[in-house]
């Protein structure tokens, strides 16, 4: 049973990665769920974010500042496909493919053109590192400086903030623009202005996503973000079928949204341990399971729907 | 207190399906006027409140709030004037909020949206009193997702938070059109009391020619993107049905024809 061994073993790692990319996926929350938006910016400023943080950090800066920088790229990436969705009128996909594609470059040139650059962890204190975890469990290290606990830490204060935000009346108008636009912009509600500040929010959100990332593995690479924007799903799907009926608070949904990622990460850390399967079909497992999960809700609704009264107009 | 000042608006210009909406429309509510807006299909009624909400912009024309052009005013900025019901009981509610929620969102109309905190306690009370006045039970499910609500009591929402603030003029478009006779009668009657109470300016749009009868002070019939008839008064507190099909015809010159009208 060396497969479940090695399988144990790696389980810190993929909590510790499933807490780092749940930040990205509550991101992706905010834009598919509360704004009705599939923004597909992500796949692009997650990367942003990483490259932003490794190339600040290697040029000395306080790693602190190479975060709040990540942040604020991301959240220009943001507003660049909310400008071309609300202002110059393209489909909000679109709109979010083509600042995809052409974050590709900014990212390499961000990088100095090179498709990946590494971040020294000797030379440098992170906040999470795959090292820190060894050293942790050497006991070289003290244990708040474990990945999991920083990263749990960052989830949790990223929740509360986001939940006090989304109850302000600034949140709850954004809120209601993705609800129902019509009525939005009904009570005087700038819908184009509220849409292009909750990507910001969420590429926000990805970017510092992809800045603790990059520390962790510790190095940015120009692929990195590939495929984000289906693990963000994954995330929010798998957090919303598990949890929809225990947690109807809002926080706690983006908790969800967190324990989903983890899942997501310790299923594949399973299917890569226990089998001999070559990671480049992950990505494959990936689409698919996010396929099933998505698929699941609809059919439920279409084949195996109890036959109850629809919600008419009779009874007022 | 409104005025339309000879608006256009053509839909789809240069193709087959192009349609002029508005036709050179023009028309002055004043101060306190309840004005039920008649006409047959596509004559421009829906049209010419969508043209006051700021849903497009117009062709050409102007339209003035208290003697404001708010002509190329987007939406969300004229919005502070006025309070609105759609037909569909699901346009004007976010179905995913709470009956609170919605309200306090309708509460801030034409209000920045700050960081201050979206609902406060003394608005809860408040607003489980203004439900109680529906007497449809809400005050009691005021945490209640409105997506779970009845049409019927949707459009109630929905009135009183188009009324929560007081608009300078209420929009009410065939807004009992998509419920059954008896709901429709409850809000019709519910509409009467909000805009009696509140003195409110108020255009609505109906269907139905004994509504447009029955309520307001003042009753206009539209075609073809014009105003045709314009009764008000003593007039028209003795207006019959049939008088209204006839002065019809006398002033558009063709049939009335509206499907629905003729059902009900």
């Amino acid at each position: 049973m060396a497969n479940l061994a090695s399988f144990f073993n790696a389980l810190p790692g993929a909590v510790s990665q499933g807490l780092i990319w749940g930040i990205m996926a509550i991101g992706v929350y905010i834009t598919y769920k509360l704004l009705d938006v599939a923004d597909l910016t992500v796949d692009g400023s997650f990367c942003t974010g990483g490259a932003a943080c490794v190339m600040l950090i290697t040029a000395g800066y306080n790693v602190w500042l190479a975060l709040l920088a990540a942040v604020l790229v991301g959240m220009i990436a943001g507003m660049v496909t909310g400008l071309l969705h609300t202002a110059c009128g393209i489909p909000a996909i679109l709109a979010g493919i083509l600042t995809q594609l052409g974050l590709w470059s900014v990212n390499l040139a961000i990088m100095g053109m090179k498709a990946n650059q590494s971040l020294n962890v000797a030379n440098h204190e992170l906040l999470v590192s795959l090292r820190y975890l060894q050293d942790v469990s050497k006991g070289e290290r003290h244990f708040w400086q474990h990945p999991i606990f920083v990263a749990a830490l960052f989830t949790l204060a990223l929740v509360v903030i986001l939940y006090w935000f989304f109850g302000t009346e600034l949140g709850s108008s954004i809120r209601a623009t993705g609800a129902n636009p019509h009525m939005a912009r009904a009570q005087g509600i700038n819908t184009n202005f509220n849409i292009v500040l909750g990507l910001m929010i969420s590429n926000g959100l990805v970017a510092l996503s992809g800045a603790l990332l990059a520390q962790y593995q510790s190095f940015a690479d120009i692929n990195m973000g590939r495929g984000a924007i289906v693990i963000g799903l994954a995330a929010v799907i798998i957090g919303e079928v598990v949890f929809s009926h225990i947690f109807h608070n809002f926080g706690l949904k983006l908790i969800a949204v967190s324990i989903g990622s983890i899942i997501y990460y310790v299923v594949i850390q399973a299917v890569v341990s226990l089998s001999e399967i070559n990671t480049n079909y992950l990505k494959l497992i990936s689409a698919l399971i996010v396929a099933i999960f998505l698929t699941i809700p609809y059919w439920k609704g279409k084949y195996f729907a109890k036959p109850v009264k629809r919600g008419g107009s009779s009874h007022a | 207190m409104l005025e339309i000042r000879n608006v256009y608006k053509t839909f789809n210009p240069g193709t087959v399906n192009e349609k002029t909406a508005l036709d050179g429309l023009s028309l002055r509510l004043e101060e306190g006027d309840f004005v039920t807006v008649i006409g047959g299909n596509g004559a421009g009624k829906s049209t010419m409140l969508n043209a006051v909400a700021g849903t497009w912009p117009v062709d050409s024309g102007n339209i003035l709030i208290d003697g404001i052009d708010v002509t190329r005013l987007p939406e969300h900025k004229r919005a502070k004037y006025l309070g609105r019901v759609f037909q569909d009981p699901m346009m004007g509610t976010a179905p995913n909020m709470q009956i609170a929620e919605n309200l306090a969102l309708a509460a801030r109309r034409g209000d920045a949206r700050t960081l201050k905190v979206g609902i406060t306690r003394a608005e809860l009370a408040e607003y489980r009193e203004k439900l109680k006045e529906l007497e449809l039970g809400l005050e009691d499910r005021i945490t209640a997702k409105v997506g779970l609500l009845s049409g019927g009591q949707r459009q109630a929402l929905t009135l009183l938070m188009a009324t929560l603030k007081k608009p300078r003029l209420l929009l009410l478009d065939e807004h009992t059109a998509a419920l059954d006779p008896k709901t429709a009668a409850k809000v019709l009657e519910l509409s009467d009391k909000i805009v009696a109470e509140n003195k409110l300016t108020t255009l609505m749009v109906t269907h139905n020619m004994r509504d447009a009868i029955a309520h307001g002070n003042r009753l206009i019939m539209l075609s073809a993107g014009r105003v045709v008839l314009d009764i008000a008064g003593e007039e028209k507190k003795k207006l019959t049905v049939q008088d209204l099909l006839q002065r019809f015809s006398t002033a558009s010159g063709e049939e009335f024809s509206n499907d629905r009208a003729l059902l009900s």
